[in-house]
């Protein structure tokens, strides 16, 4: 890990925090409100750098509220987020990118008719020549980056030149990752990266993660796959009616599905979060 | 990365391995249907339809027919280069025809002469002041008006989340009715000598193809073009992507604005005369060409080399019509035809990709 942070240290994204702890995210009695719908209550979450927590809980429960607001989709109505030592409040999308935070969207967010390169470099893309918006695009520099990324995240795809609607599900989903890994991000969040996807192709995008779990870049992973959360993550937080209700370490490997399930569904509570239920 | 065509770990990317461009298609039906006219030549009308079977020429082509096609669709074709980016957004402009007729009214009004053999100008909309100006006043003057037509037209569009369909049909009535309030419809002709050189010969299909090529260029090379395609092609994963879609649509419309403008001047220049029904359909022509062209109207896909082939269909269609000796109705009728069959095509096309996945 300690190599890959110089490496990128030295790169033109800073990857150094200014802050000396190891949190690389946390919120604070984060809350959100659509009217008189309270759809986050006083969330309290910690990230720590390399650290790759799944995030479950039913449909409703505010897993997806509470990425919302992480990632400028949306404003919270009260309550603190602390990205890398900063105290932080995204307008939009593209200020939580430009931060560090790389979203892959249920939804893919990618341009079917445009390659695997363009896609990378949707909305950043690498010029030779300044010229305002008709700047002259660098594509030889963007798929030299592209195989880079593709080789960092282990991504095989056979023709990065085909368009992406040529490909299939997985390989959509690869790339769509390995978009977060070409620009040094700080925190990947994926939300139900694989529900739409084959075994094989199931399989493909947790080998990714793995590869991210061992360079040391944070994760956090929605998911209703119980098999995935206990392969691939050292914590599960579960959601419940918008709180927080149970923050489990798996890393020892003595938490069973069914524990993590009665979480979900309300039949146990952590003690710690008793004002949750 | 000196080795093409491998990368790293077995990666590829071989420019070889990638899909044949629909452009090729395109280049086979302007073949094809060259072809059939030169068949229906051969036995219904005894002669040649491109090549020069009379011996009346130097070469082996038949040189006037040739200048014919591409003279007849240059114009339209500078019409359609716009359109061409604007549906690759993702959007159509309905406009350009109304946009013409307004520009070539007002950009002639400032290019006319004082005086048509010894008496004052009979058309004149100016006072003197305003006569035997340089050519690149109403050159400018004409393209500003293109511009602020694109503009209101991209504004409307970006943001005030109107569909498209409806700001530029609000534009086409619009602009057509100023081009007739500007004169209460009366023509202005009698441009200077270098208002019309822009006009006269071959010019409009040199300024045609400097254009296309220009065009070809920036929707290939530059950001503008990666993210006019991206827009078109996914517009939520373009925000997500931080682009400013909005702006980036007000820059679109702008261009393609202007280049009717642009078209306006060759028209009227070519002419010696504008009036207020100038351009009346020549943006569904425009967009027959680019759709005839393999661009979708689904947004995301085809190039300035469609277009251009296109335009030279279209071009090839009317002149073997005119060939053939046929009505003129029967050209409109086949040219409604030939829009619809390019889009089920193009329908067609998108649900075979799409079966594929």
């Amino acid at each position: 890990m300690s190599d890959l942070q110089t490496n990128i240290s030295s790169g033109e994204f800073p990857h150094d925090a200014p802050g000396t702890s190891d949190v690389i995210l946390e919120t604070r009695g984060l809350t959100k409100h659509y009217g008189g719908v309270h759809a986050l209550e006083n969330a309290n979450f910690t990230l720590r750098k390399g650290e790759h927590v799944a995030i479950m809980g039913d449909n409703g429960a505010g897993k997806s509220t509470f990425v919302r607001q992480i990632t400028g989709v949306e404003q919270f109505t009260r309550g603190e987020i602390i990205f890398d030592g900063k105290n932080v409040k995204f307008e939009n999308p593209m200020e939580a990118r430009q931060a560090g935070i790389e979203t892959v969207f249920q939804t893919l967010a990618l341009a079917d008719q445009l390659d695997v390169p363009d896609n990378l470099f949707l909305g950043r893309e690498l010029v030779k020549f300044k010229l305002g918006p008709f700047s002259i695009l660098d594509y030889k520099a963007m798929r030299e980056r592209t195989m880079e990324a593709l080789v960092k995240t282990g991504v095989k795809i056979p023709n990065i030149r085909g368009t992406i609607e040529r490909m299939s599900g997985g390989q959509r989903q690869c790339v769509a990752i390995a978009r977060t890994a070409t620009f040094h991000s700080k925190l990947t969040i994926m939300d139900e990266p694989t529900a739409a996807l084959g075994v094989q192709e199931t399989a493909q995008v947790e080998n990714i993660i793995r590869t991210l779990k061992e360079q040391g870049e944070p994760l956090i992973l929605i998911s209703h796959n119980m098999r995935q959360v206990m392969d691939l993550c050292d914590r599960i937080v579960v959601f419940r009616r918008g709180r927080i209700c149970a923050d489990i370490d798996i890393t020892a490997g003595d938490v069973t599905g069914e524990e993590v399930v009665a979480y979900i569904t309300g039949a146990k509570t952590q003690p710690q979060f008793e004002d949750a239920a | 990365m000196s080795e093409s065509t491998h990368g790293i770990g077995g990666l590829t990317f071989d420019a070889k391995k990638r899909a044949r461009p629909p452009e090729l298609n395109v280049l086979f039906a302007l073949i094809l249907i060259i072809g059939v006219f030169e068949l229906l030549g051969a036995f219904l009308m005894g002669q040649s339809f491109l090549f020069d079977s009379a011996d009346r020429f130097d070469s082996f082509l038949n040189e006037a027919r040739l200048k014919i096609i591409i003279l007849q669709v240059s114009i339209i074709g500078i019409i359609a280069i716009g359109s061409t980016q604007v549906i690759i957004s993702g959007g159509i402009d309905l406009s350009p025809g109304s946009v013409v007729g307004l520009t070539a009214m007002i950009a002639m009004s400032f290019a006319q002469v004082a005086e048509v053999n010894g008496n004052p100008n009979p058309k004149a909309v100016f006072g003197p002041a305003w006569m035997d100006l340089p050519a690149i006043v109403p050159l400018v003057v004409g393209l500003s008006v293109g511009i602020a037509a694109g503009l209101i037209n991209g504004l409307l569009i970006a943001y005030t989340r109107i569909p498209p369909f409806i700001a530029t049909l609000g534009m086409m009535v619009t602009a057509r009715g100023a081009a007739k309030w500007w004169t209460k419809g009366q023509p202005v002709s009698f441009p200077t000598e270098g208002y019309a050189s822009i006009g006269q010969g071959m010019m409009p299909v040199l300024l045609f193809i400097l254009l296309a090529v220009l065009f070809a260029l920036i929707l290939r090379f530059t950001v503008y073009g990666k993210r006019t395609y991206a827009i078109g092609s996914n517009e939520d994963a373009a925000r997500m992507s931080g682009i400013n879609v909005a702006r980036h649509k007000v820059l679109v419309y702008t261009i393609a604005g202007a280049l009717a403008a642009f078209a306006a001047v060759v028209l009227s220049a070519k002419n010696l005369t504008a009036q207020a029904g100038m351009g009346v359909m020549y943006e569904l022509d425009a967009i027959a060409m680019t759709v005839i062209g393999g661009v979708s109207l689904a947004g995301g896909r085809g190039s300035i080399v469609g277009t251009v082939l296109g335009a030279l269909i279209f071009g090839v269609i009317i002149s073997g019509f005119t060939f053939l000796r046929l009505d003129a109705y029967y050209q409109e009728m086949v040219k409604g035809a030939i829009i619809v069959g390019a889009v089920v095509l193009d329908q067609w096309r998108q649900g075979r990709m799409a079966a594929k996945m």
